[in-house]
């Protein structure tokens, strides 16, 4: 599939909403845990060899699901394979419940759900619909 | 760079709605010629088939950080995607007519994330102005909206006050959403009345009770317009906590 590779590397250069030191293991076979700068740039996870500029992979965060594994431990899968797993190794439990409820959320689905829902409360609550002022009722994305 | 492609035609051919579809005229990069493609945007991915049939998309336009313009061509109906970088692309799509042209113009300047983003917060925002405007009519008039919130609302902090939402949308969302507001866990700052605002967290000290009954009025024309009983509740709460403060309060000082 093509890609605007420049766009999408320029996009790994901006300060992340998250960004840390953390193992990682990819769904291949054979392949074990290695440690990788992990960025969360808008709905993509960047990966990168420590001191590297330009990363290693990215991962759409669209229809995915995020699971707690053990004990540090959580997991990225996607829909269309969810037992395709990318495994990441926190370094506290901490740190790994702040990761899965920063990627939960950081989906364009999860954004525009969270939209119509406070729009809806919004409009039962004053009868008006905020969006209007914005000019932008109609799109389709804002729907329920 | 790897990019998990799979899930990409997925996402791009799974039955989620589509933002906008159809046919457009994306011109090649090097040749002048235009090429018929099918188009599904996607949130902030712009993908293009070669036929509407197709199973996966030819290729896939990233919009973040893009600009949309309209273009002078001889072509009609032209628009343009650009980037900021250097050597970055410019995608130069013609739509069929002019109607499609400005609904795609339209839909794809609006594409990003950060748009979405950036208007999600705004409503949560307005939500919680109204939230607060009712509760006690707490300067509710003058938008408390700076007093309470935490200064540096990061994106970090963002998770604490979005609910969790459920496919359906239960009236104890907006419960959630309240209580998770930091002002309603420190209730000791609403007993403003000894004077002693925290710093981190400044609010204007509780009216007094003759000037809280007339923007109750103005509460209750709101409340008015609001028969959920949740909203009722929180009232009630919020209310019943004030008052043991105050007791509590006054127990100490004797």
């Amino acid at each position: 599939m093509r890609y605007n590779k420049g766009e999408l590397l320029s996009l790994a250069r901006q300060p992340a909403e998250k960004a840390a030191e953390i193992l990682m293991r990819v769904p291949k076979k054979g392949s074990v845990l290695k440690k990788r700068l992990v960025k969360l740039v808008v709905n993509f996870l960047f990966y990168f060899r420590t001191d590297e500029a330009e990363p290693i992979g990215a991962l759409l965060l669209e229809h995915c699901r995020i699971t707690k594994e053990e004990e540090n431990v959580f997991s990225i899968s996607f829909l269309e394979d969810p037992e395709r797993k990318y495994c990441f190794e926190c370094a506290s439990e901490e740190q790994c419940q702040e990761w899965i409820e920063a990627l939960k959320r950081a989906s364009y689905e999860f954004m525009r759900r969270s939209l119509i829902f406070y729009r809806n409360e919004i409009q039962k609550m004053t009868g008006k619909d905020p969006l209007e002022q914005y000019g932008i009722s109609e799109e389709a994305r804002f729907q329920l | 760079m790897k990019l998990n492609e799979r899930s990409l035609a997925f996402y791009a051919t799974c039955n989620s709605p589509a933002d906008n579809s159809g046919f457009l005229y994306k011109r090649g990069e090097r040749h002048t010629a235009y090429h018929r493609r099918w188009f599904v945007l996607k949130g902030n991915m712009l993908f293009y088939f070669e036929e509407r049939e197709s199973r996966e998309p030819v290729g896939v336009i990233v919009l973040e950080g893009c600009n949309v313009e309209l273009c002078e061509s001889a072509e009609e109906f032209t628009f343009a995607i650009r980037f900021g970088g250097a050597k970055s692309r410019t995608y130069v799509l013609a739509a069929e007519t002019q109607a499609a042209m400005e609904s795609w113009v339209k839909s794809l300047s609006r594409a990003s994330f950060d748009y979405m983003r950036l208007m999600v917060r705004e409503l949560e925002k307005q939500l919680e102005e109204m939230r607060w405007g009712m509760a006690g009519g707490y300067g509710g008039s003058q938008g408390p909206v700076g007093s309470w919130k935490p200064k540096a609302l990061g994106p970090e902090q963002l998770p604490e006050r979005l609910p969790a939402l459920p496919a359906i949308l239960p009236k104890e969302n907006s419960c959630a959403v309240w209580y998770n507001v930091p002002g309603a866990d420190r209730p000791s700052d609403t007993s403003g009345c000894s004077g002693h605002d925290s710093e981190e967290n400044p609010r204007p000290p509780p009216v007094p009770p003759r000037r809280r009954a007339s923007s109750s009025e103005v509460g209750s024309a709101r409340a008015a317009t609001v028969e959920s009983s949740p909203t009722f509740y929180q009232l009630h709460e919020q209310y019943g906590r004030q008052v043991a403060e105050l007791r509590q309060e006054w127990l100490e000082r004797r």
